[in-house]
């Protein structure tokens, strides 16, 4: 039996219309296009495509793969035809700039569309989320003279876009980049050097591919001071803006690999290649730095949605699966067993699933908005403080969403079973899909580098009260509210010790730095699951309140109270053993002599 | 020529309907709503109509609570030129729909109008005949192709015997079966120009219009649940099988 997908309509409005409160940004530009009623039409269309032409084709997109044969790469069967759909929808402008064809709507609603894209299709959702990251970069650090060219197609979907980083030798370390850029006296370079891991870097679903390549200039400086970035179209593109002459670009070859198979994985060639440089000279990682945080955070998303349909398909088994009796006798005595819906094991696992997927889709959609905030917010400190919470949690829901989404489709797999392990039905592929997302954009082990290293001390910890604020204020507000006690009060104790740890750790850094490395995977876990429990018992206070007023729907506002409650007792107590292991400091890790391993 | 488009609000056709405890209907809080999926086929042919350039103008109609307005921004961005809202809250049979369309008809003169040959929900299938009837036109019921021929139209109707395919003069009633046509995706742009069409509201006593109390619901139920079959071997233990059961 096929997997199935079912947006997840109810709850991403839940999120937006009753967690979230828009109407003070309805001025906004972003926001005054987006009325709740076009929000919920764009979600349902959108969805509808995610069922009904991206996860058809999401199965058989793994069983096939993606083919090469001399340096052209084919994506699987119905692939090309599922892309045409999706740019003739228009939906590749969802929040694109009004300027270059886009509809300019807020990050928040792209974010939802990629959450159900993703959980659709995560092979699929490859393509266009590359070419936005290629988009930004150019919006953001072109000259007006690229946008102009570069931006109309990547806009409307009929040309996409790669971001090409990794070279054989270097990957987290973009200083040892040896691809080169010489210049050319009618102000272009020729770019020359192999690049690998380059997702989308060639298929058969557009007419062109515009690279974007970070490369070194001869005589630029030693390290990541000394790294350009370039445009290379694989097409060159005329004045009137058809492709033209093809460029010194092309694919070697693309990756066996263990998921995301319909995702072309290439290694592109660089054979003096004509680039445009984007931005200034040797400014270019900078430049890459935007798109990378954006895709930090689109690669949580993508983990959310992976871990939100192995859910709902582990669901589904669980109610149909007949096995063994409930533990206080049958539930269902006309039928041979019992579905193991009724095992308290297997709630376990689908309560985590489901505390996981419903507390990180509003994160990560508060972080969305806070992300509209900070580019087009009127108020500079309303920017400053939604930039802050954004730097604060990209590393955060970059590596806590990635290693819960992949646990999150095992324990789905663990519900299947052996049904699970069999290609059959299709379980097995979400945790191979998923497994990546934990890898690329900065392995979670950089993420977690970066929230110590760079954004707790960031500004003198200024940054970090983005987040310290709100959750002070929050447990402020319901202090002695009996109905909240049992969500407040967990999260307070854990809040103290988060703040507790954070403390310890600002005075163990200035003595070791190797202190802060040995703790900042622990650490990072410790600070997710505080600001899971803040968004828990927030959306735990607006359930009480609708129950409370009465206005209907009470299954599913009693649904997310049980939700919270599993959360608080079973998930957010992991904060202790955190704390107590990250306290046990570097030595047990570093005890061991290399050489003795 | 203006084509005339009824869209029906209904319970989403993917989702499981459970019936309220105490009998009086299925439940619909919190339940996804969506445009009657036989209506969508309508709604398609009128499209292509227009876009072959037979017609000039598509206008959509749904007669229903407040929140139908939502299909009709459905219709609108599908590519429904203007939208009639007719308000009312309780639920509407055949008849009273008819007697609705026949006034908007009357008002507004569709060369054909169009609408899903049932609606999913109560599976009536009476309002396209019933219109008909009470407007006093020619009907093409169950259409799985529609060809236009100036001021005729050759519809093909999937009928028990196979497929029929009769000429009827316009104006016309034609409703919908499932393989005249696959309806497009809605495109991201169109929701958002859609916002900017109009939406006229109405509601029967505008439009003269009395509801028509003819049936009453007493009670709404599950289907039974099914047993499982059984596989047997020879016609003996068939009938011995059907003995059993005191079937014959």
């Amino acid at each position: 039996m096929p997997t199935t997908y079912t947006a997840p309509l109810r709850d991403l409005k839940f999120v937006i219309h009753e967690f979230l409160d828009l109407a003070p940004y309805s001025e906004l530009p972003a926001f005054s296009e987006a009325s709740p009623d076009i929000i919920d039409a764009i979600l349902e269309e959108g969805g509808k495509l995610c069922e009904q032409v991206l996860h058809p084709i999401n199965m058989s997109g793994d069983e096939e793969g993606c083919s090469w044969n001399n340096h052209e790469v084919t994506t699987p069967k119905g692939f090309r035809e599922a892309y045409q759909t999706y740019v003739e929808g228009g939906w590749s402008g969802l929040t694109s700039d009004p300027e270059y064809g886009g509809q300019g709507l807020p990050h928040l609603v792209g974010l939802c569309m990629s959450e159900m894209i993703s959980a659709a299709n995560t092979s699929f959702g490859m393509y266009p989320g590359l070419s936005h990251g290629a988009w930004a970069a150019i919006h953001n650090h072109g000259s007006q003279e690229q946008k102009d060219k570069y931006l109309p197609k990547l806009t409307s979907g009929e040309w996409t876009g790669t971001m090409n980083l990794t070279e054989p030798h270097c990957g987290t370390d973009l200083g040892l980049i040896r691809t080169k850029a010489e210049p050319q006296d009618d102000g272009s370079y020729r770019i020359s050097g192999t690049k690998i891991w380059i997702s989308a870097g060639e298929h058969d679903m557009a007419e062109n591919i515009i690279h974007l390549v970070l490369a070194r200039i001869p005589g630029a400086p030693e390290g990541t001071k000394g790294i350009s970035l370039f445009i290379v179209p694989k097409y060159m593109v005329n004045d009137d803006g058809s492709p033209g002459e093809r460029n010194g670009v092309r694919c070697e070859s693309i990756e066996k690999k263990m998921g995301i198979k319909a995702s072309a994985t290439c290694e592109m060639g660089f054979d003096k290649a004509t680039g445009f440089l984007v931005g200034e000279e040797n400014k270019g990682l900078r430049c890459m730095f935007t798109m990378m945080n954006a895709a930090r955070l689109g690669t949580g998303i993508q983990a959310l949605g992976v871990g939100s349909v192995a859910y709902q398909n582990a669901v589904a088994f669980a109610h149909e699966r007949l096995q063994m009796r409930a533990l206080n006798g049958p539930q269902y005595p006309d039928k041979p067993a019992d579905p193991i819906m009724v095992h308290p094991d297997v709630r376990r696992m689908l309560m985590t699933c489901r505390a996981f997927v419903e507390g990180a889709r509003a994160l990560a959609l508060y972080t969305g908005l806070q992300l509209d905030l900070e580019h087009m917010h009127p108020d500079q400190a309303v920017r400053e403080k939604a930039g802050d919470w954004v730097a604060l949690m990209t590393p955060i829901i970059k590596a806590y969403f990635t290693d819960m989404g992949s646990e999150t489709a095992n324990l789905a797999m663990q519900v299947f079973g052996g049904s699970g392990y069999i290609r059959e039905t299709g379980v097995e592929q979400f945790v191979r899909d998923v497994r990546i997302t934990q890898i690329y954009e900065g392995t979670n082990g950089v993420q977690a580098l970066d929230l110590v290293g760079r954004k707790l001390p960031s500004k003198g910890g200024e940054t970090l009260n983005a987040f310290i604020e709100p959750v002070k204020a929050f447990i402020d507000e319901h202090q002695g509210d009996s109905d909240m006690a049992e969500f407040v009060e967990p999260l307070s104790e854990a809040f103290d010790g988060l703040q507790q740890t954070i403390h310890w750790l600002f005075g163990k850094m200035m003595e070791d730095r190797e202190e802060a490395g040995a703790a900042s995977s622990d650490f990072l876990r410790l600070f997710a699951l505080v600001a899971m429990g803040y968004v828990w018992a927030r959306q735990a206070a607006i359930a009480h309140a609708r129950l409370k007023d009465n206005s209907g729907e009470q299954g599913f506002y009693e649904s997310k109270l049980a939700t919270a409650r599993f959360f608080m007792t079973r998930m957010l107590p992991d904060s202790a053993g955190l704390m107590q292991r990250i306290r046990a400091g570097a030595g047990p890790v570093m005890g061991l002599d290399a050489e003795a391993f | 020529m203006k084509l005339m488009v009824s869209v029906k609000r209904v319970v989403d056709y993917n989702v499981r309907i459970q019936v309220k405890p105490d009998g009086s209907g299925v439940v619909t809080d919190g339940v996804k709503m969506s445009m009657n999926p036989f209506d969508e086929i309508a709604m398609e042919e009128a499209l292509r109509i227009k876009e072959a350039g037979n017609a000039e103008e598509i206008i959509a109609v749904t007669i229903g609570e407040q929140k139908a307005q939502e299909q009709l921004r459905t219709a609108l961005a599908m590519g429904a030129d203007r939208a009639i809202h007719v308000e009312v809250d309780e639920d509407i049979q055949p008849l009273t729909a008819a007697r609705v369309l026949k006034a908007l008809a009357d008002k507004e003169q569709p060369g054909m109008v169009l609408l899903g040959k049932q609606a999913i929900d109560d599976d009536q299938g009476q309002t396209g005949q019933m219109l008909a009837a009470l407007w006093d036109r020619p009907q093409a019921t169950f259409a799985s192709k529609v060809d236009l021929d100036g001021q005729k139209a050759k519809v093909t109707r999937e009928v028990d015997a196979g497929l029929e395919t009769i000429e009827v003069d316009l104006p016309a009633v034609v409703t919908t079966d499932l393989r005249l046509n696959e309806p497009r995706y809605v495109k991201l742009p169109d929701i958002m120009k859609a916002k900017k069409k109009p939406i006229d509201t109405t509601s029967l006593a505008d439009l003269g219009v009395e509801a028509a109390p003819g049936l009453k619901v007493t009670n709404t139920a599950p289907p039974p649940e099914r047993q499982g079959g059984k596989k047997v071997e020879s016609v003996d233990e068939l009938v011995s099988e059907l003995k059993n059961r005191g079937l014959i």
